[in-house]
């Protein structure tokens, strides 16, 4: 009964989204299809942080190898949680100065907005940071010219890297203008344009008749793997 | 050589990036840019509307992207604030309001204090729900996004008067580091409103893949630091002239050099990689 409910509710809400830009009254049900769908996400979020809870403490209560980064990831995880729910350090709305809780909690100020520029900030962006240093010792180790395929990707990863620089306007910045093709800034153009503009478009055309016929398959409630189980 | 420690290339690659940058600190020059056709025609969209018009600017990115992104949102906000046209602004990330923030801190409120929120520009914040969000927005926007940043309901601002849906804007600009980001705002936003002009400043990652739909779903493109480098250069060109350009208007450009010195260190490792394994290869061969 259960997984025929489900199904129903799949079969509603798709054909509904399926319709709607054909069926200008469908419009407003559409919306309120997404709308049950960010409810949905909002469940998730609770979903996810048990979750999270879950496998760290058993990471931890286990006192396996890196169980210390268990309890750290529970740490911010518990003072984020704590810091942004109870408003913590929120400086008043001015359209309500009495009442304290009034502000945003990520405000200018606040010990949410304090977390997010200097910890969540310099992390992430550290983090993004280091791969260059990973990209240039993998590219020294891994990145050879074993066959035919291999060496044309590594030509065309050389002019992709000097034509996105000034060195593409000084290796070949003196060609003539009828060989203006052949400057490295214009190859990379090309590249982009032409042979990665045609590889991705099949991808792409590829994939969305793959998501039509898996669409169809959930409606039609042929794929059920959603479900979970065996069902 | 083959047995390198990774330590030595790590130095290398930190020094191939700090040098330039101590370098532009020091001397304050940067290298000229010519733009590509993707940046030109960015410029050229937000140079062809009337004054007063309004554009709907998307930050779907986070601080960890904001090397490459941060640059070109700084120029976009400057340039419609140069041309008097009126920023929207949404998120479909997050902490991109947060990052419209410091934008708008940096741009708006420091170099034309006289556009007031909520009639000359305004923040109205994140919404969850990913392409959903956008399928909404194609059909009613207010469903979305109701409020500003701020709480003031958007039926009380004068910026949003007579905006019903994303096709109200004639320019919708996104600001995206990957999911949701370009690709959905093509495919949700664009793709249903065919008057609607299209532009995405995206990171080196999502260059590519995003290509694929300019110049028809999207008319112009900033393609990571590079492209957010050619369109400062356009935008300081029609608004500096000759005069000196503020730091915080040239950030794009002198991130170029350190890009230049690390492309270069990474294709010396890569030839350098290639010679010893060649060698190698000959000396196993040639070897009884």
């Amino acid at each position: 009964m259960s997984r025929s409910i489900a199904l129903l509710i799949c079969l509603v809400g798709g054909l509904t989204m399926l319709v709607s830009p054909f069926l200008p009254m469908a419009t407003g049900w559409a919306n309120d299809v997404t709308d049950w769908f960010n409810i949905l996400a909002a469940m998730a979020f609770v979903l996810g942080g048990g979750s999270l809870l879950k496998v760290q403490l058993m990471r931890l209560s286990a006192r396996g190898p890196g169980w210390g980064y268990s309890a750290v990831t529970l740490l911010a995880f518990a003072v984020t949680l704590w810091v942004g729910l109870g408003k913590v350090g929120v400086v008043a709305d001015p359209s309500a100065p009495m009442v304290p809780w009034s502000g945003k909690p990520d405000d200018e100020g606040s010990a949410f907005w304090w977390i997010y520029l200097y910890v969540m900030t310099p992390i992430t962006s550290t983090l993004f940071a280091v791969l260059a240093f990973y990209v240039a010792s993998a590219a020294f180790r891994a990145f050879r010219a074993k066959n035919l395929e291999a060496t044309l990707l590594l030509a065309t990863a050389f002019v992709i890297l000097l034509g996105r620089t000034f060195a593409g306007v000084v290796l070949t910045g003196w060609l003539p203008d009828w060989a203006s093709g052949l400057r490295l800034e214009n190859l990379a153009v090309t590249i982009m344009d032409v042979f990665n503009t045609a590889g991705n478009r099949a991808i792409i055309i590829g994939i969305a008749l793959g998501v039509a016929s898996t669409g169809i398959r959930l409606l039609l409630g042929l794929d059920r793997s959603y479900l979970g189980g065996d069902a | 050589m083959s047995g390198l420690d990774r330590r030595w290339i790590y130095l290398a690659m930190m020094l191939a990036v700090a040098l330039p940058i101590l370098w532009n600190g020091v001397t304050g020059k940067t290298f000229p840019e010519s733009p590509t056709p993707p940046s030109q025609a960015c410029f050229d969209a937000i140079e062809a509307l009337p004054e007063g018009s309004r554009v709907l600017v998307s930050f779907d990115y986070d601080p960890a992207s904001e090397g490459e992104l941060a640059p070109m949102a700084t120029s976009f906000m400057r340039h419609l604030m140069h041309k008097r046209l009126k920023p929207v602004v949404i998120a479909l990330w997050p902490l991109g309001p947060t990052k419209a923030e410091e934008t708008i801190a940096s741009v708006i409120k420091t170099d034309f204090p006289d556009r007031v929120n909520g009639k000359d520009f305004v923040n109205l914040g994140f919404q969850t729900g990913n392409e959903g969000v956008l399928k909404v927005i194609g059909t009613d926007f207010r469903k979305q996004f109701p409020v500003d940043r701020s709480g003031t309901p958007v039926d009380r601002l004068p910026i949003m008067d007579g905006i019903t849906k994303a096709g109200d804007f004639p320019l919708v600009i996104t600001i995206s580091a990957g999911y949701p980001g370009g690709k959905e705002w093509v495919q949700y936003v664009s793709s249903s409103n065919p008057g609607l002009v299209l532009l995405a400043g995206v990171t080196g990652v999502q260059a590519s893949q995003v290509y694929s739909y300019y110049p028809g779903q999207l008319r112009g493109m900033l393609a990571a630091i590079k492209g957010a480098a050619e369109y400062e250069a356009l935008v300081s060109a029609a608004i500096d002239g000759d005069r000196v350009t503020a730091p915080k208007y040239t950030e794009a450009r002198r991130r170029m050099a350190p890009q230049l010195f690390g492309h270069v260190l990474l294709i010396a490792l890569i030839v350098l990689g290639n010679a010893m394994y060649f060698a190698q290869k000959r000396c196993k061969a040639v070897a009884p």
